[in-house]
């Protein structure tokens, strides 16, 4: 039997040998006798971090108590992304630290008799093996052929010394399969993108319009907490979901659309608004070009062409149009950020895009401020050698409205390819979980299979763990220093992440491990600073601050220096498009040979007996990354499968009652996922929350725990102008014992 | 459709998914308790009614089990007790509204009563029995002289017992199906019922069996009453308790209630006595042990079933 | 003095983040919790409503857990606040049966714990843990006896009710709505 070259290994109890700490009891006396006291805050040490749960880097202190054992996170009161409030994921990142089933030492793949394992390594053998294949693989195919994919702040140090090293492949699974479509459709509507956090003003917003956005279940800490200030304020919410979210609970309007028909309810909204002339004329005619052109296109697209498309009632369409336009400036449709849905995602976030423009909220109150970027400089050190292959060359001349890799671009160029003249020939794999990231399962694992060298920088055993030559573990963000952290807001702000407690067994920060690595690749010139405090402290000090300060303050913030946060009256803005004006018409994507206003094709349905996925967040967990905190997995530890009661009378299934998936090309899954019967989901789709299922046994608490959506996802729908991967177009049925003649996919 | 779930948390041990909190050592608990306050009843019944003579099981033999049903009943509540070496807490306070603490009290008094009790009449079982301290012998002699008063003392304190073992769980509001006052006088009544039972298949005088059958028989009367009584009760109150009476008519515990408490448990051996007293013989150790039997799975059931009916919000 | 709670269930969005933030502040084992999160859903697609309620220990005004305690373990403190003495508690359970919220739990150790509404939090000042953490706000915590405390003025502008008033517990934790 053929194996691969790259065999799955699970990672077994290697490093188990150390001493297992469990989550100390506080407030233990010997004294057995004496009241057990709550812990004493006056007691407690703290330390400034930000969190990295998940992307909104909430700013943040780390208590410790009086044995310097990790107790609790806090939010910084000065941090604009959380206001001293962190969420559920936030608040419980100390399961991160205390997880027991994190990786412990370096490991390297090794094969004895035929079978494929791993081996515990010190740190110096295993990055010189890194050092000494990256060399071999540099000579044999050039530098670019190293891929780096990452999630995760240390990223940032394997991209330096990537770079450096003499490529460019540096992306984040977060475009291409999540925001990606929003930022380019943004780019060429009003030739900003929206970045993370979105500039959205929703605590003075008077109208919240989401559309496939479920907040409140995706926690995006700022943006729940001023969803919640709108409220207070009287603020009117509409909410557009197929599925009775816990947003559209909290909306005057809920349209429960038929999925993938979202782009024909843009257009009559727009229709609506424009022939109805709801839209703000003065900033239209000021800052927009294309307005006939878009009045022409949507002529035909009334709330009844929509009804009948949308299932949504008219009468709704048009209320819901009216509020928005009687909020109008300070409305938000809000641009939401996992968007790769159908494949004609850019579009649809045109149609967006144009509606925001249209009630004249860019750059208004209540709609979308100015936010103000900021930046540290870098520290001195030789420039970067120019990469011989571009984007260009791992898309093959696609995509070209994307502004970075893409990550199944990347995948797709690692796979061998007679027509494409390069291919990737290693990976660096930091703090994502490819395997549950990318779509299309199997083609991640051909292009793994093939590659020459794969590194997986991480904390947690994830699945793409298994696939590793060299498994590099990660430690957590309570435990090392990061770069500051500098991200665009109302007002400029910085914030440091400092170690709370020492790295638990022989975990390293990957800034050590990337600077090791360029010492053993020749390119030290790169990383010339002793420590990482050296680093951040003549950072900080050329902006006026220092690391000292910062580890007293933990976030520091800075005036705006240019602008106000909303255009000025009478003020005429410029915006960085081809017409230096808001493109209703796009002549970006005109250029590029694309619709150039949004148009709605039908997507396919299901077949009978089949469901449409749809999957989704739930507050407690970011994605599949948060499976195994201990303190989380007590908040929720399996996702369940939502079915309308009409379903489950059909099928007979109960709440509880554990059934198996297989999607429309006949893959099942792995492991049962308990039915909830619930009226919040339409009688045509079925939902499930995304991250779970996992099927490395080494994740103890996450293990066979529900049932993974990605699985599910062999449908990939490819958005043309930028490479995205709509995920939407799957359908499902069930089975109430496991089926055995089906094709399954090995794990 | 309604729906009310726990999204997060919830998720604690012996109190989710349904509460459980009380295993088989409170049954246990409240059935010697029982036992023990129906022996000693009796006991000082036919004391203080000058009958010692005429039933010598119900006032000499029988009460010997009482301490024995007593000290193993309160070694139960002490497996039960999970932060055991605070046990010694329940004797620093009295507090009158708990009914934990007035049990553990009771408890405290009636132990030490019962022990006096069988020291008093040890000489029927070891007839050369011999007290050996001069202190010793002069207080059996002042107890034997004061017998009487000490007889309705514990009068008083057994059916304060045997009530008490019904209060304990009457007095949770919080769990609908013991938030009843019928289970003081009921589960008086079964500890009554299984006393008579005891002292019933332990007597070997023909007298004084026939007259505990016939008083087992009009205490099983009695208990079907409050047991009828009991369900009117729930059927005609709250939501809850109806809720909490359907476990018993056609819930999970329907067939177990009525099979084994109130049909093996009662009417079975109600029957078989009333055979007994119409001159056919039937082995006197059928019925008691039957009663037996009924009493302490009726105490199981209570517990179990009270533990998983609660108030609806 | 009369702590009490309002949470408002018309932002609450049930994130859990309350039932967490009470676990790492008060140190609640792994798999035990003191506070968490209910959601009840009505109706028939598309005419739905969901209440989501972060509920806990009401800290009664007539606690039957205190009355319950056979050794005065379960008290109530300043401001009556419910609370338990771990080294007073023998672990019997009887609090647990009588509460009707099951609000109440056997700590690993033996004894019964409880939220405790934070008040070593509150002695000094500082708001509960799930108040002080809640993302969208939705909770108010303070002296029902002082007119102007973010309680006292939330339950003088709202509607609101409170969990199984007729088991006469009178409890002290209400939810807007």
């Amino acid at each position: 039997m053929a194996t691969n070259r790259r065999d799955f290994i699970k990672i077994s109890a290697l490093g188990a040998g150390a001493l297992a700490i469990t989550k100390p009891v506080f407030g233990w006396l010997p004294d057995f006798m004496k009241n057990k006291e709550p812990m004493d805050d006056s007691k407690a040490k703290r330390f400034p971090t930000y969190c990295e749960i998940c992307f909104w880097k909430c700013a943040g202190w780390a208590y410790t108590n009086e044995q310097g054992e990790l107790w609790k996170i806090e939010g910084n009161e000065d941090d604009l992304h959380s206001n001293g409030r962190f969420c559920p994921r936030g608040t419980g990142g100390v399961g991160m630290y205390y997880d027991d089933d994190r990786l412990k030492t370096p490991l390297i793949r090794e094969t004895v008799d035929g079978v494929q394992r791993y081996r515990k390594a010190s740190w110096d053998e295993a990055l010189s093996f890194i050092a000494k294949r990256m060399q071999e693989i540099s000579e044999k195919w050039g530098p670019e052929s190293i891929a780096l994919f990452s999630h995760g702040s240390g990223g940032a140090y394997f991209g330096h010394l990537l770079k450096a090293f003499g490529s460019a492949s540096i992306t984040a699974p977060s475009y291409a399969q999540c925001r990606g479509p929003r930022e380019v459709a943004f780019n060429v509507t009003f030739g900003s993108q929206l970045g993370s956090p979105e500039p959205l003003d929703i605590r003075d917003t008077q109208c919240l319009v989401l559309i496939g956005s479920h907040l409140g279940e995706n926690m995006h800490n700022g943006q729940v907490q001023e969803m919640s200030q709108a409220i207070d304020k009287g603020a009117t919410i509409i909410t557009v979901d197929p599925r009775f979210s816990t947003a559209a609970s909290k909306s005057k309007y809920w349209l429960p659309i038929k999925p993938a028909t979202d782009i024909a309810l843009l257009l009559a909204w727009i229709h609506v608004i424009i022939y109805e002339e709801l839209y703000d004329k003065e900033y239209v005619e000021q800052n927009t070009i294309g307005f006939e052109q878009l009045k022409a296109h949507v002529k035909n697209n009334t709330p009844e062409w929509a009804y009948g498309i949308t299932t949504i009632k008219p009468d709704l369409i048009r209320k819901s149009a009216y509020e928005m336009a009687k909020a109008s400036p300070s409305v938000i449709v809000h641009p939401g950020r996992h968007v790769t849905w159908y494949g004609d995602d850019t579009q649809r976030m045109r149609g967006v895009a144009i509606l925001n423009a249209l009630l004249g909220a860019w750059g208004r109150r209540g709609g979308f401020y100015i936010p103000e970027k900021f930046k540290l400089p870098k520290f001195p050190g030789p420039k970067y050698p120019k990469p011989k292959k571009t984007k260009s060359d791992a898309h093959q001349g696609k995509y070209n409205l994307a502004d970075t890799f893409l990550s199944n671009g990347i995948c797709e160029a690692s796979t061998i390819n007679i027509e494409r003249d390069f291919t990737y020939k290693a990976w660096f794999i930091n703090g994502t979980n490819l395997i549950e990231t990318l779509p299309d399962k199997k083609l991640t694992e051909a292009a793994l299979n093939q590659l020459e060298l794969v590194v997986v920088i991480d904390t947690m055993p994830m699945a793409i763990t298994g696939y590793a030559d060299v498994v590099l573990p990660e430690c957590t963000y309570l435990e090392r220093y990061d770069e500051i952290r500098v991200s665009p807001h109302r007002i400029p702000q910085m914030a440091l992440r400092m170690p709370a407690a020492e790295p638990r067994w022989d975990c390293k920060p990957a800034e050590w491990m990337a600077r090791q690595l360029a010492h053993k690749v020749g390119l030290s010139e790169y990383f010339n600073y002793e420590s990482h405090e050296e680093l951040l402290d003549w950072q900080l000090r050329q902006v006026g601050s220092s690391l000292e300060e910062m580890k007293v303050v933990g976030v520091k913030s800075f005036d705006r220096e240019f602008d106000d946060l909303y255009f000025r009256e009478g003020e005429v803005p410029q915006f960085n498009t081809n017409s230096g004006k808001i493109e209703l018409y796009s002549t970006e994507l005109e250029r590029e040979g694309f619709d150039p206003m949004p148009v709605y094709t039908k997507h396919p349905e299901p077949p009978a007996g089949f469901y449409r996925l749809i999957y989704g967040r739930a507050p407690m967990h970011t994605f599949s990354r948060t499976a195994n905190n201990p303190n989380l997995t007590d908040l929720m530890d399996e996702n369940k499968i939502w079915i309308n009661p009409k379903v489950a009378k059909q099928w007979g299934l109960k709440n509880e009652q554990p059934i198996w998936l297989e999607n429309q090309d006949g893959v099942v899954s792995s492991f049962p996922i308990k039915v909830r019967v619930t009226e919040r989901i339409r009688w045509d789709s079925v939902y499930m929350v995304h991250g779970f299922g996992h099927s490395n046994k080494q994740l103890t608490r996450a293990y066979g725990r529900g049932a993974s959506d990605t699985q599910m996802i062999t449908n990939v729908m490819v958005d043309p102008i930028m490479g995205g991967t709509g995920m939407r177009g799957n359908f499902v049925t069930f089975h109430v014992e496991k089926p055995s003649s089906k094709e399954e996919v090995a794990l | 459709m309604k729906e009310e779930l726990f999204i997060s948390g919830r998720a604690n041990l012996n109190i989710d998914p349904v509460l459980h909190i009380w295993h088989w050592q409170i049954p246990v608990y409240l059935f010697l308790g029982g036992l023990a306050a129906g022996l000693l009843f009796f006991a000082s019944l036919y004391t203080v009614l000058g009958k010692e003579d005429k039933y010598k099981t119900a006032v000499r033999i029988a009460p010997v089990i009482a301490p024995f049903a007593l000290v193993l009943g309160l070694f139960a509540l002490f497996l039960d007790l999970k932060h055991k070496l605070f046990f010694w807490q329940l004797y620093t306070t009295i507090r009158l509204d708990s009914p934990m603490s007035w049990g553990a009290w009771t408890l405290m008094v009636v132990t030490p009563l019962s022990f006096v009790w069988v020291a008093l009449h040890i000489k029927d079982f070891f007839p050369r029995w011999d007290w050996k301290f001069k202190l010793v012998i002069q207080l059996e002699a002042w107890l034997q002289k004061n017998k009487q008063g000490l007889a309705w003392i514990i009068l008083i304190f057994s059916i304060i017992l045997g009530v008490y073992t019904g209060i304990l769980l009457s007095a949770f509001n919080a769990r609908p199906l013991w938030n009843t006052s019928i289970l003081g006088p009921l589960f008086l009544v079964s500890g009554l019922s299984t006393g008579a039972a005891s002292i019933m298949w332990l007597s070997k005088d023909a007298k004084e069996r026939k007259l505990f059958s016939q008083i087992d028989l009009m205490l099983i009367a009695v208990e079907l009453f409050f047991i009828i009584h009991l369900f009117m009760g729930f059927l005609a109150s709250t939501e809850v308790q109806i809720e909490a009476a359907k476990y018993f008519l056609g819930g999970q515990f329907t067939f177990s209630f009525w099979v084994f408490v109130v049909g093996i448990g009662l009417i079975v051996p109600a029957s078989l006595e009333i055979i007994e007293l119409s001159g056919r013989h039937i082995p006197v150790a059928i019925p008691a042990a039957l009663i037996l039997f009924g009493g302490i799975i009726f105490r199981f059931i209570m517990v179990e079933a009270g533990q998983v009916t609660r108030y609806l919000y | 003095m009369r702590y009490a709670m309002a949470i408002d269930t018309l932002k609450c969005v049930g994130c859990s983040d309350c039932v967490v933030a009470c676990q790492t502040e008060n140190n609640v084992p792994i798999g035990y919790c003191r506070d968490w999160i209910v959601e009840a859903v009505d109706g028939t697609y598309p005419q739905l409503e969901i209440e989501l309620r972060s509920e806990r220990c009401n800290h009664c005004d007539n606690s039957p857990c205190v009355r319950a305690c056979p050794t005065g373990a379960s008290h109530y403190k300043e401001g009556g606040i419910v609370a338990v003495y771990h080294n007073e508690c023998i672990g019997c359970g009887a609090c647990i049966q009588s509460c009707p919220y099951d609000a109440r739990y056997s700590h690993p150790e033996g004894y019964v714990d409880k939220c405790t509404f934070c008040y070593h939090r509150v002695e000094k000042g500082q708001k509960p843990a799930c108040v002080s953490v809640c993302p969208t706000n939705c909770m108010y915590f303070g002296d029902l006896d002082d007119e102007n405390s973010d309680v006292s003025r939330m339950l003088k502008t709202r509607k609101y009710k409170v969990l199984a008033p007729e088991a006469g517990t009178k409890p002290m934790v209400y939810y807007l709505i």
